[in-house]
């Protein structure tokens, strides 16, 4: 089992990303994600800034691929996508059909991200030959889902064709949409948006009006109010998921790989707190605790 | 420019045709659709009558498969699209990548658009599509009039758009607000917010809203309280309560009729087979008229005060909004 570091779901200052990038070189994390996946107008880092810190990186030892956006509306925002898919060199993870349509023209292999809606074997197996090579199952899926595509004979004749990569750790991505909640919340619109979301490095938390943690806002996107985390479930994840994916947050990232690193065979279980949540692997609603 | 009606009964079927619909959209009696309501839909039989009675009209009948499958019962949505293609549908709604591929290999000749499930919001994406040989694209609610456009202007495929109901905010079919929740989402189980985890409670006057124990809204007794789809409720950002995702309202495209007929938009959609057939002819009566007027004489277009009026009353929360379309909605 590998573990790998999502792309940064926040709008951090370019200082905190190079930071924060820094201590990945140096920590034992296996496979790292860059880029803005969120929206085309948080622009701290360019291209060409993740194309330099995807070497950095493949030089202290990492597999490096480039996370695409998810949504995608502008013309221009497809030039940029254009970039990525023609980088010549790192993997890149497709969040949108569109993505997988540039990449397939040019016979480039791709990671399916969990934005992409692969329910079922069927349609897996037709993504494994446009050229995917892994495979990160949506976030409401759950591990008995999981394991029902992959024991269907059409995939069992082609496991070591892909890997699978689940997320399991972090606020989950659960929508994206053309509005932006976080301008909203400060009374602008998107327009007018000033890149209001890079004061919220952990985005802006939302409460029903008896104070659950319903959402996080993020921009365009909006996330689990509770964060996921699966550290108990990984020996059970063992033969369902090949990399199990962390996505980074503002604080205790790094702290939390190691402590997944200790639980892989059940060692070391974690006490979930009140604002952790499993559900979507256990079969129950998202937000549920099992 | 064609005006698509929703129907979840036989008799909302009828009422679309009467009232001048070219087209009516319906779906099976199961998970296999996005309106996977209880009471709703149509099983194999009705689903022959539906369109026996479209056809005798001289109306097509679109039936929507757009969920997506689940590995240990596929056999469904395959023989979903078998049950609509041997029983006279004129066009699949597709989102599921292996059901178009299915249905683009099994039933060639039988039209396929794709749904607005597929969540397909760019040309690269549409693009992407064509390799199951669809012949339309629903779009999004999430883009502009100016991005409608731009599609509009460089894809070479007819194109639908949402003209009027409910306003979903999400990109469709990438939206897991409900089964976060609820365990239940539009993609898995076919239904958004499902009434099943509804409760309501009055607290001395105030009225409160659970979607699966969750606070959803709060109603004061003056106020008008509205079924709690999770992205339109109340909630606390900061020190502000409010409607952090959206209010709720009802899309509503009247003022961009002549905008969407310039630009070529094949077809306009209407929302709602959950809606009764009373309110499916009322709306398709309007629509029917303003679609005339616009193509009659595109340049001297004005939306009638009682087209606006009949629409406002039919709407969620007696509010509209141009929603995406409009940028500053954004």
């Amino acid at each position: 089992m590998q573990f790998s570091l999502g792309p940064v779901l926040y709008f951090w200052p370019k200082a905190q990303i190079l930071q924060f990038y820094r201590e990945v070189a140096d920590s034992d994390v296996d496979i790292v994600y860059l880029g803005e996946t969120v929206c085309s107008k948080r622009r701290e880092l360019k291209y060409a800034d993740y194309f330099a810190l995807g070497q950095m990186l493949r030089e202290a030892g990492k597999q490096v691929c480039l996370s695409s956006m998810t949504l995608y509306e502008a013309p221009n925002e497809l030039r940029e996508l254009r970039k990525y898919v023609d980088n010549g060199d790192f993997l890149v993870e497709a969040n949108d059909v569109g993505a997988i349509s540039m990449l397939q023209e040019q016979c480039l292999p791709f990671v399916a991200g969990a934005a992409i809606n692969c329910y079922n074997q069927h349609t897996l197996r037709r993504l494994i030959s446009m050229g995917m090579t892994r495979w990160v199952m949506p976030v409401e899926l759950s591990g008995q889902w999981l394991s029902d595509v992959l024991s269907q004979s059409l995939i069992t004749d082609i496991r070591d064709c892909f890997t699978t990569e689940v997320f399991s750790f972090g606020h989950l991505p659960l929508a994206w949409s053309g509005r932006c909640f976080t301008a909203r919340s400060e009374n602008r619109s998107k327009d007018q948006c000033e890149l209001c979301c890079i004061n919220y490095p952990q985005g802006r938390e939302v409460k029903s009006q008896d104070g659950t943690q319903v959402f996080v806002l993020n921009g365009i996107q909006t996330q689990s109010g509770y964060r996921y985390n699966l550290i108990n479930q990984l020996p059970a994840m063992q033969n369902l998921a090949d990399i199990v994916r962390l996505s980074p947050q503002q604080t205790g990232t790094f702290d939390w790989l190691a402590k997944f690193k200790a639980n892989l065979d059940g060692n070391a279980p974690q006490q979930l707190n009140a604002t952790d949540s499993n559900g979507y692997w256990l079969q129950l609603a998202g937000m549920a605790c099992g | 420019m064609e005006l698509l009606c929703p129907a979840g009964s036989m008799p909302a079927l009828k009422a679309a045709i009467e009232h001048g619909a070219d087209a009516v959209y319906i779906g099976l009696k199961d998970d296999t659709n996005a309106r996977h309501f209880a009471g709703l839909n149509f099983d194999e039989a009705r689903l022959k009558d539906a369109a026996r009675y479209a056809h005798q009209h001289g109306k097509k009948l679109h039936v929507a498969i757009n969920t997506f499958a689940h590995p240990d019962n596929y056999q469904r949505w395959q023989q979903a699209v078998d049950v609509a293609a041997n029983a006279g549908a004129d066009v699949l709604i597709l989102a599921d990548i292996a059901v178009l591929a299915y249905a683009a290999e099994r039933f060639p000749k039988l039209e396929r658009h794709l749904s607005v499930q597929a969540s397909a919001t760019n040309a690269a994406a549409i693009n992407f599509y064509r390799q199951f040989d669809i012949s339309r694209v629903v779009l999004p609610r999430v883009l502009s009039m100016q991005q409608v456009r731009a599609l509009a202007r460089s894809c070479d495929i007819d194109l639908e758009v949402f003209a009027f109901g409910s306003l979903c905010i999400m990109a469709e079919g990438r939206c897991y607000l409900s089964s976060y929740m609820t365990g239940q989402s539009p993609n898995t189980a076919g239904a958004c917010s499902p009434a099943a985890f509804v409760n309501w409670q009055d607290n001395d006057g105030t009225l409160e809203s659970r979607l699966n124990g969750i606070l959803i809204d709060r109603f004061a007794p003056n106020e008008t309280a509205g079924y709690p789809t999770l992205c339109k409720g109340r909630f606390t950002v900061g020190d502000d309560t409010y409607h952090a995702l959206e209010e709720p309202t009802s899309l509503n495209t009247l003022d961009l009729l002549p905008q969407l007929y310039a630009e070529g938009i094949s077809s306009l959609k209407i929302e709602g087979r959950q809606r009764s057939p009373a309110y499916v002819a009322q709306i398709t009566k309007v629509w029917r008229a303003a679609i005339d007027a616009v193509k009659s004489a595109p340049d001297h277009f004005n939306v009638q005060p009682k087209w606006q009026q009949v629409l406002a009353g039919l709407a969620e929360g007696s509010q509209t909004t141009l929603g995406a379309y409009h940028r500053k909605w954004k």
